[in-house]
C-alpha cells in the first residue's frame, strides 16, 4: 500500500515545485556556473578583465602540497567528527529509547543543541577550550602546556571536532531514535522472552534494524563536515594553528574572500564540490549494498 | 487592551514627527560612505559623517560600517559588480594595490581639482601619503585613520629593575626581560604572530627591504627578500627568547590578546598599534603606569620612519557629479584641522597633515592625558626622510602573503621548523602568489 499524490492537471505540480526550483537554481546553479567560468580564468577582483588560462588554475591547486595537506585533514575531521557525532547519538538513542523514568525530559532537551548556531556554539567551545581562561586552564595550572590549542595542532583539530560534533550529535539523536521507535517492540519483547540481556537486544535486534537510517546520517553526516564546518573554524581557530585546521572550505573562504583570489578560490570550490559527490557516489554504490531494507 | 491603543498611538505620532522631519532633509544630495571599522571606533566615524551633515546644507553623506576592513572591501567589490556600490570606501591597506591596478577609482587629487577644491598636497606628512601615493607622489585616496606601532611599556615593572626610560635597543629589551624574569614578573615582553609589527614595520625603520623593487613600488615583478636580510636574526632573537622564558605570545586563542594582557598587567612590555591607545588608558588596571614609545631597534642602527598603518577613503568611479561634489565637500572638510583635532580626541589615531599636527599641539593636546604620549607615533612616523623602502608596501596578494608569513612565523616558534627553513618557506610561497597576481594583471603598470 503506497500513499503517491496525483496530480490531474499538469501546471499544478510545475507550480508546486517552482519556487524550490527557482532556489536551487538561483542558489546552487548560477553561482556554479559562475565559479565553473571563474575557475578556467584568472579574475580580477574589481572586474575589469580576466585572462583565459584553461586548466591551469587547476593545476596549481593539484600541485600544491599545502592544498593536498588541507585535503587530508578534512577527510580526517569529517570520519571524526560523523564517528564522534554518530557514537555518542547513538547511545543517547538506544538508552532513550528505553524509556526509564524521565525519557521525555531527555528526549527533548538532547535535541536542543541543533538549534544553537554553529557560530553561537564555536564561541563557547572558544571559551571553554581556551588554555589560560577556560576549564582547562586549571589543568594547565598544574601541567603548564598540557592543553593548548593556540600552539598545538592536534588539540586543535581536537576542539573543532568536539564543537562541530556537539551539535550533529543532537541531529543524529532525533534519526536514531524514530529509527529505534519504528522496530516493532514485538521483536524486542520476544528477544527479551527468550533471556536475551539489553546489550544483546541492541547488539541482535536494534543495531540491525537501524541500518537505514544509520546509512542515511551516515551520507548527511560526512558531506555537511565538509561544508557546515566553517562556522566552527572561523570563530574559533581561523586555520591555526599555523595551519593545523585549514580545512578545505576555510581555505576557499580565505583565498576567496580574504586574498582576493577569486580563480583559485573558485577552482577549489569546483574540486571540493566533485570531492563530495564523489564521496556520496561511493557511499551508495558500496555501503549501501550492505543495508537490509525492511 | 488600553496598554496597546496607547502603544499604537505613540508609535504613529512619532512615525509621524520622524516623516515631517525628514521632509526637511529631502532636498540635499545623497551619498555613500562604506567603512571598515566597528564597535567604538565605527561609531566614531560615524560621528564624523554627522557632523558633515551639520555643518552644510547641499549634502548628507551616509556611513555605513561593513563589520571589519576585509568585508568592507568585498562589499564594495561586489557592489561595483554590481553597479550598486557607494561614492566613498574606506580601503585597508593591504587592499591598496589592487584597487589601483583596477582604475575603479577617482583619483583624488583629481578629484578635488575638478570640483574646485584647492588642496595643499605638501601638508601630508610623507610618511602618511607615500602609502597612497602613485611612484611618483600623486595620492589617489585620502589618508584617514593613520596609526602605527609603538612600544608599549608598563612603568611600575620596569621602576622594580632600576629603570625610568624606555628601551631604545632590542638589546636593551632583552637585558631588561631577563632582570625582570628575575622578579617572577609575567611575561617581561610579548608579542603575536603579527607580520606589520614584526616584519613591516622592524624592516621600515631599520631600513630594511621586505621586497625588491621598493617593495613593489616599482613593478609587478617585485620578488620578497625578507628571508635574507636581519629580519632573519630577529626572528631568532624572538625565538631565543620565548625559549629561555623571557618572552612570551599573547594570542585572541588563548585567552586574550596582547592589548589585553598589557592592560591587565600580565605582560610588561608589546608592540601595538597607537591606534589602541586610548582603549588601554580605559581598561588597564587602575594605578597602573604606562607609557609608550618609539619601537626599539638593533643597536648602531641609524631610524627610519616606521610605515602608516590604518585605511584610507577612496571614491569609485562611476557615481553622478553630484555625488562627486558631495565626495570633494566631504574630504574638505575632514581635512580641515578641527575635523582632525576631533578625530584624534575620540580615538587614538593620529592626525595626517603637518598643520593639523602643530594646531593640536599649539593648543595643548598632546600634553594632556590621556593623549599625552600619541604624538610619539608622528615622531616614529617622521624619524627621517622617507626612502624607497619606507614608504610603504605596494605588493599584490599581500593579505595571503602576510598569512603565509604568519603561519610559517607560528611553525616556528612551536619549535616545527627552523628560522631559515620557515622563512624560506614563506619567502618561496610569497613569491608564488606575486608571481600570480603578476599574471592576472598581465600588461597593466602600477601608477
Amino acid at each position: 500500500m503506497e500513499n503517491r499524490a496525483h496530480f490531474r492537471t499538469l501546471w499544478l505540480g510545475v507550480a508546486l515545485i517552482l519556487p524550490q526550483l527557482l532556489l536551487v537554481l538561483t542558489f546552487f546553479y548560477w553561482p556554479t556556473g559562475a565559479a565553473l567560468f571563474w575557475a578556467f580564468t584568472l579574475e580580477q577582483p574589481w572586474g575589469g578583465g580576466s585572462q583565459w588560462v584553461g586548466l591551469d588554475n587547476f593545476a596549481n591547486v593539484f600541485s600544491d602540497p599545502f592544498y593536498w595537506a588541507s585535503v587530508g585533514r578534512s577527510l580526517v575531521f569529517a570520519l571524526g567528527a560523523a564517528s564522534l557525532a554518530m557514537g555518542i547519538a547513538l547511545v543517547l538513542a538506544l538508552f532513550c529509547d528505553r524509556q526509564l523514568r524521565g525519557y521525555a525530559y531527555y528526549r527533548t532537551a538532547l535535541v536542543w543543541p541543533f538549534a544553537v548556531a554553529a557560530p553561537a556554539a564555536a564561541v563557547a567551545f572558544r571559551y571553554v577550550f581556551a588554555p589560560e581562561a577556560g576549564v582547562f586552564s586549571a589543568l594547565n595550572q598544574i601541567y603548564p602546556n598540557i592543553w593548548n590549542p593556540a600552539t598545538n595542532g592536534t588539540h586543535a583539530m581536537i576542539m573543532i571536532i568536539v564543537a562541530y560534533g556537539w551539535k550533529y550529535i543532537a541531529y543524529n539523536f532525533i534519526f536514531f531514535l524514530a529509527g529505534l521507535q519504528s522496530i516493532p517492540r514485538a521483536l524486542i519483547e520476544a528477544g527479551a522472552m527468550d533471556g536475551a540481556g539489553v546489550l544483546r537486544r541492541m547488539r541482535d535486534i536494534q543495531l540491525p534494524l537501524l541500518a537505514p537510517t544509520f546509512f542515511f546520517l551516515l551520507v548527511i553526516n560526512l558531506t555537511d563536515s565538509f561544508v557546515d564546518s566553517f562556522g566552527i573554524v572561523d570563530i574559533t581557530t581561523e586555520g591555526g594553528p599555523s595551519k593545523a585546521t585549514e580545512l578545505m572550505v576555510y581555505k576557499i573562504y580565505f583565498d576567496g574572500f580574504k586574498g582576493l583570489d577569486y580563480s583559485g578560490a573558485a577552482a577549489q570550490s569546483i574540486v571540493l564540490m566533485l570531492l563530495v559527490m564523489g564521496l556520496t557516489f561511493v557511499q551508495f554504490r558500496y555501503v549501501e549494498r550492505k543495508v537490509h531494507y525492511k | 487592551m488600553r496598554m496597546f491603543r496607547r502603544a499604537a498611538m505613540a508609535l504613529a505620532f512619532t512615525t509621524a514627527l520622524g516623516v515631517s522631519a525628514d521632509a526637511g532633509a529631502q532636498q540635499r544630495i545623497k551619498f555613500e560612505l562604506w567603512q571598515g571599522l566597528t564597535g567604538d571606533l565605527g561609531e566614531r566615524v560615524n560621528d564624523v559623517c554627522k557632523r558633515f551633515n551639520e555643518s552644510q546644507a547641499e549634502f548628507e553623506i551616509t556611513c555605513i560600517s561593513q563589520g571589519s576592513y576585509d568585508s568592507a572591501v568585498q562589499n564594495a567589490i561586489a557592489a561595483f559588480r554590481a553597479k550598486k556600490h557607494p561614492t566613498i570606501v574606506q580601503v585597508f591597506d593591504a587592499g591598496t594595490t589592487d584597487l589601483m591596478l583596477s582604475g575603479a577609482f577617482y583619483p583624488a587629487k583629481q578629484l578635488m581639482t575638478d570640483h574646485g577644491q584647492t588642496v595643499d598636497w605638501s601638508r601630508y606628512f610623507p610618511g602618511i601619503a607615500n602609502y597612497y601615493a602613485t611612484s611618483k607622489g600623486e595620492l589617489y585616496s585620502f589618508p584617514f585613520n593613520s596609526s602605527t606601532a609603538l612600544l608599549y611599556w608598563n612603568k611600575d615593572a620596569l621602576a622594580k629593575v632600576g629603570k625610568t626610560a624606555a628601551p631604545k635597543t632590542w638589546e636593551e629589551v632583552e637585558a631588561i626581560s631577563r632582570e625582570l624574569k628575575k622578579t617572577n614578573t609575567p611575561a617581561p615582553f610579548c608579542f603575536e604572530h603579527d607580520t606589520w609589527q614584526m616584519l613591516e614595520q622592524f624592516s621600515a625603520i631599520h631600513g630594511l627591504p621586505i621586497a625588491t623593487r621598493g617593495n613593489g613600488y616599482e613593478g609587478l615583478d617585485a620578488e620578497l627578500v625578507f628571508n635574507k636580510t636581519r629580519f632573519v636574526d630577529y626572528v631568532k632573537f624572538l625565538k631565543k627568547g620565548l625559549d629561555e622564558g623571557i618572552f612570551a605570545i599573547k594570542e585572541k586563542a588563548q585567552g586574550a590578546t596582547i592589548g589585553e594582557a598589557f592592560a591587565a598587567g600580565d605582560c610588561q612590555m608589546t608592540m601595538m598599534s597607537v591606534a589602541g591607545h586610548g582603549t588601554i588608558g580605559k581598561t588597564a588596571k587602575p594605578g597602573m603606569n604606562w607609557d609608550v614609545a618609539m619601537l626599539p631597534v638593533y643597536e648602531g642602527t641609524k631610524r627610519t620612519n616606521s610605515l602608516v598603518g590604518g585605511a584610507s577613503l577612496w571614491a569609485l568611479s562611476g557615481k553622478s557629479k553630484d555625488e562627486y561634489r558631495g565626495a570633494a565637500a566631504f574630504f574638505a572638510f575632514i581635512a580641515k584641522p578641527e575635523s582632525e583635532e576631533y578625530f584624534s580626541t575620540v580615538t587614538g589615531y593620529i592626525p595626517v597633515t603637518i598643520p593639523g599636527f602643530k594646531f593640536m599641539q599649539d593648543k595643548g593636546f598632546y600634553s594632556q592625558s590621556p593623549y599625552k604620549g600619541r604624538e610619539i607615533a608622528l615622531e616614529s612616523l617622521t624619524a627621517s626622510e622617507v626612502t624607497p623602502v619606507s614608504r610603504g608596501i605596494r605588493l599584490g596578494g599581500m593579505i595571503q602573503i602576510r598569512k603565509e608569513t604568519r603561519d610559517a612565523l607560528q611553525a616556528i616558534f612551536a619549535g616545527q621548523m627552523t628560522v631559515e627553513a620557515g622563512l624560506n618557506q614563506a619567502v618561496e610561497r610569497g613569491n608564488a602568489i606575486l608571481r600570480r597576481f603578476e599574471r592576472t594583471y598581465a600588461g597593466k603598470q602600477l601608477p
